[in-house]
């Protein structure tokens, strides 16, 4: 405890939320990340870009320690994640410890992974009862209000098999809100989805940052990082080839692998 | 000419019009060979050694009804004792932990190995082997037990398979939440697994009904008769068969309905999917 306090003085409270330094990791000698730095600030929007196979997923899922990482350091709200540093040894924490890091982190998955024996209400309400012991009255008042917030809130008795894709996406926010997290990790959040769908999810992340929420989305979807993000950050084989605001890294783009990027995105787009 | 005519003949037949006419033999042949049974067969003497009235309902006086309860109620327990063991061992042998992944590999494949009927003589002979040996709840207690230890090495494995079938997303999204391995397990696992291996489940409690008939290896006193010792004494006593076919349909009557019920269940899991 201790150790974790010297770690949160190292680290002083700042209005920087993530700090990720030299982050490394492998699976099977294939180096996925090769020393990724970021810097996230509390409120910031992050849109994570990149090829196919850049490793942007891969950092995300490091951020909340849904895989451990080989190499380098990051840091939630000052806190080390997964490690306790003493005296600059590294220590793995315990599995309860971890988990009690990953709550205050809220990610979204690509195929929305909701529990599908529970309703829409179930699925918001599972964590804060089992994890915070929060009562379930309470719970059921306040899930109830978040899928109100995601326009879904006549569909609470729903399973998730009777939702939509959009719909079941928009839960599995809610879902993640309902820990109340300091920061939210999206992967690929409409990726799933029908085209029709698209717009419903991102509206409701795009409210979620006019709110004020810090995230992290990897997305190919530009027109949204475009309008939404603070900082883009574009990634390729493993290192990040260049960040920046949205307007300078997606219109005036510096390096060749972003503008072959890009152009192969704009082509897609064009001719389908 | 004749028969150029009738290969012409042959020939024209549709696939369908053949296939009609094959199982039209098949039919007539099936007719015949039951006519002959019916005919050639001593009616008299098959109802009366297997199906006479008199010890039909003997075998209701004496108490088939009782050994209809025991039977069910071995047949429970074990269950119970199957299904705890084999989700326990089921974990075991997906867990990180070496020792505990070579222990349920180790029983596993011992006890599936293993005739159930080795495992009921061998508890039969415990209490000699053992001086003074006794198990609680006689005779519930033994047969729990040796039913249960056999029957949970078959769930192990259904119920294992049920794990493993739930995406690993779910376990993803239950950690994402800040949920520790164990409440995951519990309460986004399990659950799913056991939605999945209800179909499967349900066989292994017929195989278990059936297998409730070796508890008279274990030697259980009269009161304690399930269904095969009940109409096995029974028979023997009126040296007749009938007693014994009536504990037989008795199990059909556990067993048929549990059938319909693994079919209904395959039929849902076939729809949701």
């Amino acid at each position: 405890m201790t150790a974790a306090a010297a770690a949160e003085t190292a680290q002083p409270r700042t209005e920087r939320l993530v700090h990720a330094v030299n982050v490394t990791k492998s699976f099977h000698h294939n180096e996925v990340l090769k020393g990724i730095d970021l810097d996230v600030d509390r409120g910031q929007v992050v849109c994570l870009l990149g090829p196919s196979g850049s490793g942007k997923t891969t950092f995300l899922r490091c951020i909340n320690q849904l895989e451990t990482i080989d190499g380098g350091r990051i840091w939630v709200d000052g806190r080390l994640m997964g490690y306790d540093d003493r005296d600059g040894r590294l220590y793995r924490l315990k599995n309860k410890q971890i988990a009690a890091q990953r709550r205050e982190i809220g990610m979204v998955f690509q195929r929305f992974n909701l529990f599908p024996h529970m309703t829409a209400i179930e699925n918001v309400m599972e964590a804060p009862v089992q994890v915070k012991g929060e009562g379930k009255k309470e719970s059921r008042v306040r899930a109830q209000a978040l899928l109100d917030r995601v326009g879904l809130g006549d569909r609470c008795t729903a399973y998730p098999a009777q939702l939509s894709g959009g719909q079941q996406q928009r839960v599995a926010i809610a879902r993640a809100l309902a820990m109340q997290p300091k920061l939210m990790l999206f992967d690929e959040p409409t990726s799933a989805l029908d085209p029709e769908l698209v717009g419903e999810v991102l509206a409701v992340i795009r409210e979620l940052a006019d709110e004020g929420m810090t995230m992290i989305v990897v997305t190919h979807e530009m027109s949204f990082a475009r309008d939404v993000a603070d900082t883009v950050v574009f990634m390729d084989a493993g290192v990040v080839v260049e960040a920046g605001r949205p307007r300078e890294v997606l219109g005036n783009p510096q390096h060749q692998r972003t503008k072959t990027f890009l152009t192969r995105l704009h082509s897609e787009h064009d001719h389908p | 000419m004749t028969s150029a005519t009738e290969t012409v003949e042959r020939k024209g037949l549709s696939p369908r019009q053949r296939a009609r006419r094959s199982r039209g033999i098949q039919y007539a042949v099936l007719v015949v060979l039951v006519l002959i049974a019916a005919v050639s067969a001593d009616w008299g003497q098959i109802v009366s050694v297997f199906f006479k009235p008199q010890f039909i309902k003997e075998a209701f006086q004496n108490g088939l009804l009782t050994a209809l309860v025991k039977t069910l109620e071995y047949t429970a327990g074990a269950f119970v004792i199957g299904l705890v063991g084999g989700t326990v061992l089921a974990l075991m042998k997906l867990s990180q932990v070496g020792p505990y992944r070579w222990i349920a590999t180790a029983y596993i494949e011992f006890f599936r190995g293993l005739p159930a009927i080795v495992v009921f003589i061998a508890f039969s002979l415990l209490p000699l082997a053992f001086e003074g040996m006794t198990i609680p709840w006689d005779p519930y207690g033994v047969v729990w037990l040796a039913l249960g230890i056999v029957a949970s090495a078959y769930m192990a494995e259904v119920i294992r398979a049920g794990i493993q079938a739930v995406p690993k997303g779910q376990v993803e999204a239950a950690r994402s939440l800040g949920m520790p391995a164990g409440l995951a397990t519990r309460k986004i696992v399990l659950p799913q697994a056991f939605r999945i291996v209800l179909p499967p489940l349900t066989n292994d409690l017929i195989l278990l009904v059936k297998d409730s008939s070796l508890v008279f290896m274990i030697g259980v006193a009269a009161d304690g008769y399930e269904l095969t010792g009940f109409g096995r004494d029974l028979a023997n006593t009126e040296a007749n068969l009938t007693p014994l076919v009536t504990a037989g349909f008795c199990y059909l009557l556990i067993t048929l309905p549990l059938g319909i019920l693994v079919r209904r269940l395959e039929a849902r899991t076939e729809r949701t999917r």
